[in-house]
């Protein structure tokens, strides 16, 4: 019997990770219920759900943002749940790439320095290799030639694409993108999600995207749907019989 | 974005920018902090020279004097009894310090002093034809006496000489008697002994009562017009440290065994209003510094407020706790070291602005201009480690920002 591809390395890894807030208070509420998932490298990946799912504390732990209440949470194999602050912190820069959907680019800074902020922050200097790194994001993005403008002199679309350019800049494995189109028109919503597929397949980069938007969610390689703290399905978008979003209203 | 500069500074250069108004108005509040520490600084300092230049250039720092005469009434009779007695105080007569010699080179041998001169002193009868007037006469030796008491410095008539013929008057005198300069005047003394001498000198010490009080002899002379042959009335100093004057006042009473009078103990009334000067200006240094440190850590505090999605940004991409601690550290250091900075050259400016304002009545300067560097290097080291301490409670927020939080707003 033939054997077919061998399925590549994960990237991330949760195992029965939970989360509840106000421990050991009277108000104790748990959102995570014993999350079990994986991401393989170069996913391309849709995570649903309706409002108060726990979609965006899902994010938040599998960005090393908040730590889980139980449960094991690894980044390229790396168990996280030891690591001190610091070693977080640094395992975060290195191996997440966050795109928000208000961009939320620093604004003292021009685009090019923007997306070369993770690598500023990893090696404490400025140097020349990352100005070629960040010139090279802004081309491949298609903003060259505004590198050296401050970023609130850009448009929406274009705020978006720099900080999609600066979530890659340290070419890291997994890159997380909370609702990155929701505050775009169409078409730059689509040039932004196109951009991040791109990415996704020349580089192999794996994406996390929470939208809200079953065009874009369909445009994925797999759908994720977290439904009250629990994943209520996941599976790739091919073999989805039924629309994954109920029907508006 | 300069490469041989760390993120930080960068960052927080970048903020300050970004924050124009903001920054521009807590640079003022440090700048006018910075000036009026400067200029208090700089007008006391002055102030306070002048006021130690004119006391102390004109009287010795420490005096060495004789014993005062005290009464021994004579006892006698049987153990354990007691004799009434009126004891009356008795007259200071005008006595030399015994062995003075000795003294004298004890003196000069100590690292401390760093002019000694004897001097004989007395009062006398300055006559010129009908007109008299008393004086206390002053016998000195010019060559050691003249860096005591900075008599050459105050001519306003004549030179400055003394040989055993000559003498040297105040303005007031010469003008109530009414000698020249090269005129001859005649001293009388209580002893009934008299000197005529030529005047070779007036002085103006800027105090009427002095400028006809005092006149100014030989020492030898001196010696022979007040019955004190070999002998002399005091011993003046001059020393290196004059704040530590009565220290060594009392090292020379314990080495000589006489009375040595330093010129705080003397003019305690001075040195307690220098003292008080002094103890003002610190005080108004550290009430500006401390409007000034609020100023800097209330800005940034709303800074932090403003920056806190920023900070949760960059904490998501990697900043360490550190890091963004540093960025504000900087931030109120930067704020202390450019406030000083023009603080310094706008409190110079006035202190100079005043000064050639401020003048006395004959046009002369009020006080000496004193600007020393090491005022400014104070100021902007003292303003720099302000601002940055002032920040650190807004930079200990801003790195315990929780980045979910942050980012959420």
């Amino acid at each position: 019997m033939a054997e077919g591809p061998l399925p590549a390395a994960p990237v991330l890894q949760l195992a029965g990770v939970r989360k509840a807030f106000n421990l050991g208070l009277p108000t104790e509420v748990e959102v995570l219920h014993g999350i079990d998932l994986t991401l393989r490298r170069g996913e391309f990946c849709a995570l649903i759900g309706p409002s108060g799912s726990g979609k965006s504390t899902l994010l938040n732990l599998i960005g090393l943002l908040d730590r889980p209440t139980a449960g094991q949470l690894l980044i390229e194999g790396q168990d996280t749940g030891a690591l001190e602050d610091a070693a977080l912190t640094q395992l975060r820069g290195r191996s997440i790439g966050f795109v928000f959907q208000h961009h939320h680019l620093i604004t003292a800074f021009t685009a090019a320095e923007n997306v070369m902020m993770p690598l500023l922050l990893d090696r404490g200097w400025p140097g020349e290799a990352m100005r070629r790194v960040a010139e090279s994001l802004l081309e491949r993005v298609g903003l060259a030639r505004w590198r050296d403008y401050p970023v609130n002199r850009l448009s929406g679309g274009q705020q978006q694409r720099v900080a999609i350019a600066r979530a890659l800049a340290m070419d890291p494995p997994l890159v997380l993108a909370d609702e990155p189109t929701g505050n775009l028109d169409t078409k730059s919503a689509d040039a932004a999600f196109d951009l991040m597929r791109e990415f996704n397949r020349s580089r192999g980069t794996t994406f996390l995207i929470v939208t809200h938007d079953p065009r874009l969610a369909r445009r994925c390689d797999r759908i994720i749907e977290v439904v009250d703290g629990r994943i209520l399905s996941d599976a790739p978008v091919a073999a989805l019989a039924a629309p994954a979003f109920p029907p508006a209203g | 974005m300069k490469r041989f500069l760390p993120f930080e500074l960068i960052a927080a250069l970048r903020f300050l920018r970004e924050g124009r108004m903001q920054t521009a108005f807590i640079l003022a509040g440090v700048t006018i902090g910075v000036a009026v520490i400067v200029f208090m600084s700089a007008l006391l300092a002055g102030l306070q020279a002048n006021f130690i230049k004119r006391v102390l250039t004109s009287q010795a720092h420490v005096m060495l004097l004789p014993p005062e005469e005290v009464a021994r009434p004579q006892r006698g009779g049987e153990p354990g009894v007691v004799e009434d007695a009126v004891v009356q105080r008795p007259a200071q007569r005008l006595r030399s310090i015994d062995q003075w010699q000795a003294i004298l080179g004890q003196l000069r041998e100590m690292p401390e002093v760093r002019i000694a001169s004897p001097v004989a002193a007395g009062s006398a009868l300055a006559v010129r034809g009908e007109a008299s007037r008393s004086v206390t006469v002053t016998g000195v030796e010019p060559e050691t006496y003249f860096q005591v008491v900075r008599l050459p410095d105050n001519i306003a008539a004549g030179t400055p000489r003394l040989t055993s013929q000559d003498i040297i008057i105040g303005t007031e005198l010469a003008r109530l008697v009414g000698v020249e300069v090269g005129d001859r005047l005649r001293l009388s003394a209580a002893s009934g002994r008299d000197a005529v001498l030529t005047v070779t000198a007036l002085f103006d010490l800027g105090n009427k009562q002095v400028n006809e009080r005092s006149v100014f002899v030989a020492l030898r002379t001196a010696q022979s017009l007040l019955g004190l042959e070999g002998g002399v009335t005091s011993l003046e100093i001059t020393v290196g440290d004059v704040w530590a004057a009565e220290v060594i006042a009392q090292a020379i009473r314990r080495l000589t065994g006489i009375r040595a009078d330093s010129w705080i103990s003397t003019n305690i009334q001075f040195f307690t209003a220098v003292n008080a000067q002094q103890m003002t200006n610190t005080l108004i240094r550290v009430f500006v510094g401390l409007s000034v440190a609020l100023g800097i850590a209330s800005v940034l505090v709303v800074s932090v407020v403003q920056r806190s999605r920023e900070i949760g940004i960059l904490r998501a991409m990697g900043a360490r706790r550190g890091q963004v601690m540093r960025i504000f550290l900087i931030q109120g250091g930067v704020l202390g070291l450019l406030g000083s900075l023009s603080g310094s050259l706008l409190g110079a400016g006035a202190v100079i602005a005043w000064h050639s304002l401020a003048r006395q009545a004959d046009g002369s300067e009020l006080f000496p201009l004193i600007l020393q560097a090491s005022l400014f290097l104070g100021a902007a080291v003292l303003a720099m480690l302000t601002g940055v301490l002032a920040a650190m409670a807004p930079a200990l927020r801003a790195a315990r920002l929780d980045p979910v939080v942050a980012i959420r707003g």
